[in-house]
């Protein structure tokens, strides 16, 4: 029989005291998000009301509601998934289901990694130079979104690539071994199988899209405007910006004012990610093989 | 019989498209450098003086005679991210090793979810708790003037650069064979021993590639330091002193300037000097990772 | 006059990053037998379906050297690679059942033919079912998935979703791992009755099955191919090599 010896005993209670710091590690940094929220709702709180929600910013955006900047951040998100989604997934089907392991293979993962790491302020400069001088797009809901597409590309790329390779590849091959091309077997048993965590990526994807700020300064948004879009090519309010106009750029502005805005804008966001994990954990326990 | 029909089209032209969709991230990583290099390019090759823009703190882009000295934002830039990666890269690995290695069942869950939701929340949000909760908060506790500054925009950056390190490095941690620690458990080692002598020495190139992400992630930062940081040109001496982002000075200026000025294109210049340091940074990270694979 | 044979191989040689996996083999196979190939583990006789059915396409780093012919045309002359793999159907050692409905997994090489019609698919599936012996098990729950039908289930549906495609060739790959030996009784009946209508090509590690099922077998060897012949002939030590009657006599394996 083993007996507790003092070396035993003591690497006992180095296991323990290692567990304890490092759980007190993980609280100091997941209690800021608390404290964050908790913070917003009560000084946000008393500010949101239907009037604020659906009307416009009065008197030099020191009272009134948010409605121009929720609807545009709407259409800036909805312009870019329908930019972002379409290459998104093509890429991840290229890469789960076509690329050899070979050195363009390579190149475009580290492509995607750069994609994702390049600063949102670099992505900006690129909008500007990109879509809104030489394709002469011009400051616009499009160009905006166009910038944030290509920002948030890695996010859908990533979550679309995870779910294609979650699929078995006995069930490609059962395919190809009746004759179906490599499209056809795609089409009816890859995509119909991972589609749910593609849309969990998308759902990402425009959590992430509507919270962006730098990509969207000086492409397409706009501190006031007094009219909702009409076209892509019009210029609009954002919930980002505005936050960050208000907070900075204007002054005499009550501050439950922008407490409200920033707990709109965090609440749409962290919406959109527990939708995304509650799918997420819903499709763990779907069990279809 | 053996005749290409319409499916045997369909599927060319399928990966046609597939392709191109494919080779999309590399077309627009090209692009970036190409176009905010061909914004700045007039500037570097005409008015920029390479020795100023790294050794003068003078950026004075917008007086009679303008200077263009970058030292001071790169030292802002580089003070913030210093101070920020201080408190929250061993807060990540920690949180990594107690999600990953300690945490069971529904807490980890929890922890994962938290973790995430900190990743969430935008960088224009952070910017305001930096002004609104912060800025007052670390005014009365240490009694100084002024509450933004490098220690302000440190905390709330480190905060946004944890859940990457946090979410890397416990990939990292399970990358590392359920038989490494069974056959170490089997000694009679206690799970943290294991951890010490064990996971971590056999994970040690995904934990460096997890703190050199969230050193970009810090780098490229752009509305929360913005907000935070005082947004004042300073070598920084203290952590209650105000400094100006790289990142931030191109966010703050750009709208200001006009197109195909000399401002205009140093900007873009410091959009040039981001991009190749992030994409460095990236590589690095690639490699180190890379070289676990090899083993 | 006799018949051409629905297969001739010669020169056959495989390899997978250059380590190659079988060597020289020549040989042929003859319409509506069944033809065994017995033979350990990693001795390329899935290397060997793989190769008849193209899927070196599929598979990177598979090389494979010298000629096929299926009805004396090279394999490699189809210009749809599709058309020629749907003319053979294969089932492997772990059953697959589709994540579809039961009724979806047998229509699906149909309706890749273009078949529509409900009353002809609902036709086909019906007789393809019966003739895997699965049509009684699953009559009243063709709506349920495919992949959640037991092992021996998933087995019989691969039979049945193989023959769907009407192939005048059927490779089957140690067909009988992963099922009950009740099953796998059911399934070699099923195999007998259609010889009449294709050619069966046979891989298996029972040596006994193969002297149940086929009529003539090849003794494959780390990738050489050390015997051909009558299956009784074999089993009666008319053989050309000493190991091939060790093998069969479970001196090695």
């Amino acid at each position: 029989m083993f007996t507790a010896t003092t070396l035993n005993r003591r690497s006992q209670r180095a296991q323990g005291v290692a567990r304890a710091v490092f759980f007190l590690m993980t609280v100091t940094l997941v209690i800021p998000v608390l404290i964050i929220a908790g913070t917003l709702v009560v000084k946000g709180g008393p500010a949101i009301s239907w009037e604020f929600l659906f009307s416009a910013p009065r008197d030099g955006m020191t009272a009134g509601g948010i409605f121009p900047a929720l609807v545009g951040t709407v259409w800036l998100v909805a312009v870019a998934l329908l930019a972002s989604v379409p290459v998104g997934v093509a890429a991840a089907l290229y890469l789960s289901e076509y690329a050899p392991d070979n050195l363009l293979t390579r190149t475009i993962n580290l492509a995607i990694i750069n994609l994702a790491g390049v600063p949102s302020i670099v992505h900006a400069l690129f909008g500007v130079g990109a879509f809104v001088l030489f394709f002469n797009i011009g400051a616009s809901i499009l160009a905006a979104s166009l910038t944030l597409a290509v920002m948030t590309l890695p996010v859908v790329i990533v979550a679309t690539r995870e779910s294609l390779q979650a699929v078995p590849q006995a069930f490609r091959e059962a395919c190809w071994n009746m004759g179906a091309t490599r499209w056809q077997t795609i089409r009816k048993v890859v995509l119909p199988n991972s589609i749910s965590g593609i849309l969990t990526g998308v759902i990402l994807e425009v959590s992430r899209t509507a919270g962006e700020t730098a990509p969207i300064m000086f492409t397409g948004a706009a501190a006031f405007v007094a009219f909702l879009p009409n076209s892509v090519l019009d210029q609009t309010m954002a919930m980002s910006y505005h936050l960050y106009y208000i907070a900075t750029q204007q002054t005499g502005v009550p501050e439950e004012i922008p407490f409200g805005v920033a707990l709109v804008l965090i609440s749409i966001v962290l919406l959109m990610n527990a939708i995304s994990i509650g799918f997420r954990v819903y499709l763990r326990g779907l069990k279809k093989w | 019989m053996d005749r290409r029909d319409l499916a045997w089209y369909v599927d060319r032209v399928a990966q046609a498209l597939v392709f191109v969709g494919g080779i999309s991230a590399i077309i627009f990583i090209l692009g970036i450098f190409v176009f905010v290099t061909k914004e700045g390019l007039d500037f570097v090759l005409g008015a920029l003086d390479p020795g100023e823009f790294f050794t003068s703190i003078a950026w004075r882009p917008t007086s009679n005679n303008p200077t263009y000295g970058a030292l001071a934002l790169m030292v802002g830039t580089a003070s913030v991210t210093g101070f920020a990666m201080l408190f929250s890269v061993p807060l990540s690995l920690g949180a990594a090793l107690y999600i990953g290695e300690f945490a069971t069942g529904k807490t980890r869950e929890a922890l994962k979810i938290l973790v995430e939701m900190l990743a969430a929340i935008p960088s224009v949000v952070w910017g305001f708790v930096g002004m609104s909760i912060m800025n007052p908060l670390i005014i009365e506790t240490f009694d100084v003037p002024v509450g933004l500054g490098v220690l302000n925009a440190g905390l709330i950056l480190g905060l946004m650069a944890a859940p990457i390190m946090t979410t890397i490095a416990e990939d990292a941690l399970k990358a590392v064979p359920d038989t490494y620690r069974e056959a170490a458990e089997a000694l009679g080692a206690t799970r943290w021993e294991v951890i010490r002598r064990v996971v971590i020495p056999a994970s040690k190139n995904g934990l460096l590639a997890a703190v050199l992400l969230g050193v970009g992630r810090g780098f490229g930062e752009t509305m929360a330091v913005l907000m935070a940081s005082g947004h004042a040109i300073n070598l920084p001496t203290s952590p209650f002193d105000s400094v100006r982002a790289l990142t931030a000075t191109i966010a703050a200026e750009l709208g200001d300037t006009v197109y195909g000025s000399n401002h205009y294109g140093a900007l873009f210049t410091l959009g040039i000097f981001l991009f190749l340091v992030t994409f460095i940074i990236n590589l690095t990270a690639d490699v180190v990772v890379r070289g676990i694979r090899k083993k | 006059m006799v018949e051409p044979p629905i297969i001739e191989v010669r020169d056959l040689t495989i390899s997978y990053d250059g380590q190659p996996a079988l060597r020289d083999i020549a040989l042929d196979i003859h319409r509506h037998e069944i033809f065994g190939i017995i033979g350990p583990a990693n001795s390329g006789k899935t290397s060997f379906l793989r190769a008849l059915n193209r899927m070196d396409g599929f598979n990177p780093g598979m090389e494979v050297r010298g000629s096929i012919r299926l009805n004396g045309k090279d394999i490699n002359d189809w210009r749809n690679v599709y058309a020629l793999r749907s003319r053979i159907g294969v089932v492997l050692p772990l059953p697959v059942g589709l994540p579809m409905t039961v009724y979806d997994n047998v229509a699906f090489s149909p309706r890749l033919r273009g078949i529509r019609k409900r009353a002809e698919l609902d036709e086909v599936v019906e007789r393809c079912l019966t003739r895997a012996a699965l049509w009684d098990e699953v009559k009243d729950r063709l709506d349920s998935l495919g992949s959640l039908l037991s092992g021996g289930q998933q087995q019989r549906l691969t039979i049945a979703r193989a023959l769907s495609q009407e192939p005048e060739l059927l490779l089957l790959d140690e067909f009988s791992i992963a099922v009950d030996p009740v099953t796998t009784m059911r399934i070699e009946d099923v195999l007998r009755e259609l010889r009449s209508e294709l050619t069966i090509v046979l891989v298996t590690n029972l040596v006994q099955q193969a002297r149940r099922l086929a009529d003539r077998t090849a003794f494959f060897l780390m990738g050489e191919m050390v015997d051909i012949g009558i299956t009784e002939d074999l089993f009666e030590g008319k053989v050309r090599d000493e190991r091939t009657t060790g093998y069969i006599e479970g001196r090695f394996g």
